[in-house]
């Protein structure tokens, strides 16, 4: 009985942080995008929507846009290949979705004595893992972008997927510098290694000890997501993008992996140079102050709060690493696709090389 | 017994999608059916306690190797094709009886290894911490040192090479 | 989970590869079905280091990748530089220097 209820919490745990990255959030950052777009450039935004007269801040909207793209119509296009055309977005929906299987929200978790990791999945290559899932995501993007029996559409798939495989490679070998510096690959250890303070104040975190890969990191993990400024494969006014065919939920599918895929690359920087869910002087004070008892039959009081408030500090730091992404996107405009292309191979290639060797110098006679 | 399930599901898996990709039509189904049989084949590999092959496997064959297939395909517009197999019957035929007898050779060479008991080499125990990364780190540079940087020129190599053959030669008046 | 079982489905799926790579005609499926084989071989090597509980067969498929990815490139860039001459990918289409 006793395994029973601990492996019931557990999975309830896992649940709950799923249910709140992936379906909690998106929509949240569908508000977020139209209000902070709005606070940015002076104007109100979107908030006609209401329910029995409640605006709530136009946060209605995101349940809105949902409805319209349920009952728009949703057609497949003459010559068009119908089992990949139907197949593409929900192949670029699973690769999102399943990168969050690695991700550490918080420590361990102690259910009736027994510890918990609070990670959905405890891969000791979960690094390697990201990177799988991540080369993957290509697919969703030239597949449906060949299915849809329109030139134009395979031709931005083509540069869709010749962007994403590009800086595929700046992400991973700006990771190296940050394998080297913790010594693991598995993500929940590389976020414990994270905990020790470095000259008695600053705490180990990655943005301290590899500030260059955490600017390649997010440059490349941006232009990944093709977000802003790196979105000349979607084009939306320009060009011809890869999911022109689409309408509807297929559409709507393919806004959500853009959501899920920013999620995930804010997860990840907040995992590998934030400190993850390490809440620095805060757990300490917690573990002084509360006690050993039991809580609520299975829990420890104290490891209780401190798992809290570790899961908190994540939620508030990935929030905090979403708004930066959301300002750079409406800071500046849209490259050129050439100026993407060179910022990939010919910059941000050779500065991650450069750390490669920098941090393997340091590590070496130091470390 | 979770083990012999999954086993036989992605051997299952591997074996008809491997037909699949032989047998259909479209030269993206093609590939698409490599995929799934690749998927298979990563699933074996954590089977077999190792996980770093594992990823590096799905890193590179299922997330560089086989989109530079897609590309080439999708750009040079390969669509259905129904003479898609060798003109001759007899051809066919022969390739056929070529494909029995290997797979008769293969089954028939394992069974006297193995199963009749000819051959036992070693332990066969299970060692869960078999195939992580440090220790496949440490092998690639202590004792694989010389073959890990031949591999490197060997890419370079191939990069050059393959940016050479497919260049396009513009003449200056065009 | 013996050792045979695994070696009997890597055989399984060379010789799949081998039917391919003699019976289509399209040179990229035919590179495609050589992949397979690549795999198939990959397998038997994964296999016998979890049977010999040594780690220099996964060191070995390491490479074999490795090898793989460089053919893959180079093929692929001699079957789209025929293409460009010939228009075609058809290997029985490509008999200039047959007698």
């Amino acid at each position: 009985m006793a395994d029973f209820i601990v492996g019931a919490v557990e999975y309830l745990s896992k649940f709950i942080f799923f249910i709140i990255a992936v379906l909690v959030i998106s929509p949240v950052l569908t508000w977020v995008e139209r209000k902070q777009s709005a606070v940015m450039q002076d104007r109100i935004g979107a908030n006609r929507a209401e329910i029995l007269g409640l605006r709530m801040l136009g946060l209605f909207h995101a349940l809105a846009d949902s409805l319209k793209l349920f009952t728009k119509e949703y057609f497949v296009p003459k010559g068009a290949d119908r089992l990949i055309f139907h197949l593409a977005p929900c192949i670029s929906i699973f690769f999102a979705v399943m990168g969050f299987a690695v991700i550490p929200h918080a420590d361990t978790l102690i259910i009736s004595g027994q510890p918990v990791e609070m990670q959905i999945v405890n891969l000791n290559i979960g690094l390697l893992y990201f990177f799988a899932v991540l080369g993957m995501a290509v697919y969703g993007v030239v597949l449906g972008a060949w299915a849809s029996n329109n030139n134009y559409a395979l031709l931005g798939g083509l540069r869709a997927s010749a962007q994403m495989i590009s800086y595929e490679v700046s992400i991973g070998i700006s990771l190296v510098g940050i394998i080297l510096v913790y010594q693991s690959v598995d993500l929940m250890e590389i976020t414990r290694a994270q905990g020790d303070l470095l000259f008695g104040f600053l705490p180990k975190w990655g943005i301290f000890l590899q500030p260059l890969a955490f600017f390649i990191f997010m440059a490349a993990g941006i232009a990944e997501t093709k977000r802003i400024p790196f979105d000349a494969p979607e084009g939306e006014s320009e060009i011809v993008g890869y999911f022109i065919e689409y309408s509807g939920m297929g559409f709507g599918m393919y806004f959500l992996t853009d959501f899920l895929e920013t999620i995930l690359i804010a997860c990840l920087t907040v995992t590998f140079f934030l400190g993850g869910w390490q809440a620095p002087f805060i757990d300490g004070w917690i573990l002084q102050t509360f006690s050993d008892s039991t809580f609520l039959g299975i829990f420890q009081l104290n490891n209780f709060i401190l798992t809290i408030v570790q899961f908190l500090a994540f939620v508030f730091k990935v929030c905090l690493v979403i708004f930066m992404m959301m300002t750079i996107r409406w800071t500046l405009p849209r490259f050129r696709y050439d100026q993407i292309m060179n910022l990939g191979w010919k910059m941000l290639l050779p500065l991650s090389l450069f750390n490669i060797v920098v941090t393997a110098i340091i590590v070496y006679f130091i470390g | 017994m979770l083990e012999t399930v999954l086993f036989f599901a992605l051997a299952l898996l591997a074996v008809t999608a491997a037909i699949g990709m032989i047998v259909h039509r479209s030269p993206v189904y093609s590939v698409l059916m490599l995929i799934i049989t690749l998927f298979s084949i990563a699933g074996f590999y954590v089977l077999l306690n190792a996980p770093f092959v594992a990823a590096v496997h799905m890193i590179v064959y299922a997330g560089a190797i086989i989109v530079l297939f897609l590309f080439v395909v999708m750009l040079l517009d390969l669509r259905h094709e129904s003479d898609r197999f060798t003109l001759t019957k007899f051809s066919r035929v022969l390739a056929f009886i070529a494909f029995l007898v290997f797979l008769g050779e293969a089954i028939l060479l394992v069974k006297v290894a193995f199963i009749d008991g000819g051959l036992d080499i070693g332990l066969g125990g299970q060692v869960s911490q078999l195939g992580d990364t440090p220790s496949i780190g440490k092998l690639l540079f202590t004792a694989y040192l010389l073959p890990f940087e031949i591999a490197s020129v060997l890419l370079l190599v191939a990069i050059i090479g393959a940016v050479i053959l497919a260049k396009q030669n513009l003449k200056p008046s065009q | 989970m013996p050792i045979e079982y695994y070696l009997i489905v890597a055989a399984i799926l060379f010789s799949i590869g081998v039917l391919g790579v003699l019976t289509r005609r399209n040179a990229i499926i035919v590179f495609l079905c050589i992949e397979l084989m690549l795999n198939a071989v990959n397998l038997t090597l994964v296999a016998f280091s979890n049977h010999v509980q040594n780690l220099d067969g996964q060191v070995f498929v390491f490479f074999v990748m490795i090898v793989a990815a460089a053919e893959v490139a180079v093929g692929l860039a001699l079957i789209v530089a025929i293409f460009r001459q010939k228009e075609t990918v058809y290997v029985d289409e490509i008999n200039l220097m047959k007698w």
